[in-house]
């Protein structure tokens, strides 16, 4: 496997890595080892800068000297130049490990008779090379030379034995050269130098600047193709491409609260995952800065560090804002749990956006990142931008394990799902606000449109803003639809209502039978007596019949007694 | 202003006139055709223009390299008119002996 390995590389060209952020993993290695390579571009695109980080990078990381051949500027100039960026030139040349050399050419100075050559140049570029055992030579701008000596046919004669030479030295070189009308270098340089291509470009659209870089030809190596926004800041140069971060990143299990119970309730019961990415969208005024002020409270109550990036609010507009849904977000502030870095998206462009970010992460070192909202960022069509920048973001923060809150707004016309900067990809909770209109009143609704690596609720929550944060509640989902608000409210007496009075009916149900019953017992009672006066009233009869007969068989036996008949005979036999 | 601007032309010519002496530079790297012909070229000139009152120093860039830098020598072969002052430079194998003298600024102008 290693032997394979060997192999290919041998097989393959031999590339010098730049140490340029982002740059070797766009170039799958670097710039073409021992070759030159021709970074091309207008005025004040970064070229010399691109050269001069190359040769501090190979000093100082790769233990390869470096000579600095500048047409332009005195060495001075570019020690002050670069000191900027945090570069020690002066130190680096000290150690011998950086050579600068400046070469001045005065068109007025010079009268042509004759036959010449340009050995003098190579002669004392070798000898700035040999000084320092060089590996790397930048030559800035070599067109500058077109200026200074008539004779054309003779300099490009030299300029194409000069690039012959460098590679007969080993060098990695680079050359750069200004941009022309229709040709990407002013001289055609990309005639002679023909092995690597590089083109920078800073444009400006709506105002802001974009700071790109293509690779418009690599011979023998396959390298990215795209337009790579690139940025240029206190650490030097740095070319972020999208697909040089990949999607490596370890992950998290851990869950973190949102700060809303009922939120965290509708995603498992446990909130985001860390790491993640949360985008909150909405339309305007529905409580997307709410729901990142209630988060951003809720990690500052566990102690972990906040770093709010707002757009559209002062800091402070934003805590007395939220101090009236009870966030009070100050005393963090104070404590230094929470950060806030405001500024306006119009401010600068893009890449300076993406690396005033990066900048503020890396010294604060968050575990919370806020951007409030993202979507201020489409100034015109820049949309792509916007994405691919966001896309950065979102991979860096996920690099960090940092959990990121967007919140962006969207307008009422377009399509909710599909407005936000295009970036629903990159988003794994996506939360969103809605406006529910309803019989004359607009209320809030919020859902969950989607939660990577969870069970979540897909309920639509009414969503209540109180002087106690945000409140969510059940949405009234019945016969009638869904309702919320004041016809929740409506709709829920009515039901009320409507217990009642089947309360009352069964009440009245249960009476009726009572008093049934009891009417019923009241006749059986008066029957029976009846019954009993009428058999009491028999009795009674029967009693005196029997008195009758008695009497009646009396009255026969005295009547025998008076006749003195056999009666008593009678009644002896 | 005009005074200052007509005494320094004053002083100029007077140090002109006293060294009265040219010290021509010519660089070449090594003993290449062309840099024969210039220094066979630069001497005929001088010969001629100059009457004795110049040196000339050769110097040899593959043997010092690092003396190209003081005079910013690109193109070989080079001469450098280091006195009288302004310096001046003429690129080339001094073929063209008009160019030269333009160069030189030895032409009988004034």
């Amino acid at each position: 496997m290693k032997k394979a390995e060997q192999k290919n590389i041998n097989k393959n060209l031999l590339k010098t890595q730049t140490g340029i952020q982002g740059f070797d993993e766009l170039t799958n290695g670097g710039l073409p080892a021992g070759r030159p390579t021709l970074v091309c571009g207008g005025a004040g695109c970064g070229k010399t800068l691109f050269g001069m980080e190359f040769l501090v990078r190979g000093a100082t990381q790769f233990n390869e000297p470096g000579v600095f051949m500048s047409f332009e500027e005195t060495n001075e100039e570019l020690i002050k130049n670069v000191s900027s960026l945090g570069f020690d030139l002066e130190g680096l040349i000290i150690q011998k490990k950086i050579a600068l050399d400046h070469v001045h050419i005065e068109r007025s100075e010079i009268e042509e008779t004759g036959e010449y050559d340009l050995e003098g140049l190579f002669i004392r570029l070798g000898y700035a090379i040999d000084s320092i055992g060089a590996k790397r030579v930048v030559l800035d701008t070599i067109e500058s030379l077109f200026a200074g000596l008539p004779n054309q046919l003779i300099l490009r004669a030299e300029l194409r034995r000069l690039f012959r030479w460098l590679k007969e030295k080993e060098v990695t070189a680079i050359i750069t050269g200004e941009r022309g009308d229709e040709t990407l270098t002013r001289q055609g340089l990309e005639e002679y130098v023909s092995d690597c291509v590089i083109l920078l470009d800073h444009r400006v659209t709506e105002q802001t600047s974009t700071r790109r870089l293509r690779v418009v030809k690599y011979r023998g190596s396959i390298h990215g193709t795209n337009e790579y926004p690139f940025l240029i800041d206190e650490s030097g140069f740095s070319v972020l491409p999208v697909t040089s971060l990949g999607l490596k990143h370890i992950v998290s299990n851990e869950r973190i609260s949102s700060g809303i119970p009922v939120l965290d309730n509708m995603l498992e019961g446990k909130g985001y995952y860390r790491g993640s990415t949360v985008l909150v969208s909405g339309t305007s005024g529905v409580g997307k800065t709410s729901i990142a002020a209630h988060f951003a409270e809720a990690a500052c109550k566990r102690g972990e560090r906040v770093l709010y990036f707002c757009f559209e609010e002062s800091p402070n507009q934003l805590m007395r804002n939220m101090l009236s849904i009870g966030i009070k977000l100050e005393p963090w502030v104070r404590k230094g749990l929470l950060q806030f870095q405001a500024t306006r998206p119009t401010f600068y462009g893009l890449e300076m956006h993406l690396a005033v970010t990066h900048k503020a992460v890396n010294t604060f070192k968050p575990d919370i990142v806020i951007l409030d909202p993202i979507n201020t960022f489409v100034i015109g069509d820049k949309e792509f931008e916007v994405k691919t920048m966001l896309m950065r973001i979102v991979d860096f923060l996920k690099a960090n394990l940092i959990t990121a809150l967007f919140t962006s707004l969207t307008s009422g016309e377009s399509a909710i799902e599909s407005s936000d900067v295009g970036i629903s990809s990159l988003i794994d909770t996506w939360l969103l606000l809605r406006d529910i209109e309803l019989n004359g009143e607009r209320n809030r609704g919020m859902y969950v449109l989607k939660s990577r690596g969870m069970a979540n609720s897909n309920q639509i929550r009414e969503f209540i803003l109180t002087d106690h944060g945000v409140e969510l509640r059940e949405v009234y989902i019945g016969k009638r639809g869904v309702l919320t608000g004041s016809a929740r409210i409506a709709q829920e007496a009515f039901e009320t209502a409507e217990v009642l009075t089947r309360k009352n009916d069964i009440e009245r149900i249960k009476r009726e039978i009572e008093r049934k019953r009891k009417a019923l017992e009241a006749r059986i009672s008066t029957l029976r007596a009846d019954f009993e006066s009428e058999e009491s009233e028999a009795v009674k009869i029967l009693e005196t019949e029997k008195e009758m007969i008695k009497r009646l068989e009396q009255d026969k036996i005295e009547m025998a007694v008076s006749r003195q008949a056999d009666i008593k005979k009678q009644r002896r036999t | 202003m005009k005074g200052i601007s007509i005494m320094g032309t004053k002083e100029e010519k007077q140090v002109r006139e006293a060294t009265d002496k040219w010290v021509l530079r010519l660089y070449v790297a090594g003993q290449t055709p062309k840099a024969l012909t210039a220094f066979t070229n630069l001497k005929k000139i001088c010969e001629e223009q100059l009457d004795g009152k110049y040196s000339i120093e050769v110097i040899d860039l593959l043997v010092n390299p690092q003396l190209g830098n003081e005079d910013q020598i690109l193109a070989l072969p080079t001469l450098v008119r280091k006195l009288p002052v302004p310096v001046r430079k003429i690129i080339g194998d001094l073929s063209n002996t008009e160019r030269v003298l333009v160069g030189l600024d030895l032409l009988p102008d004034s």
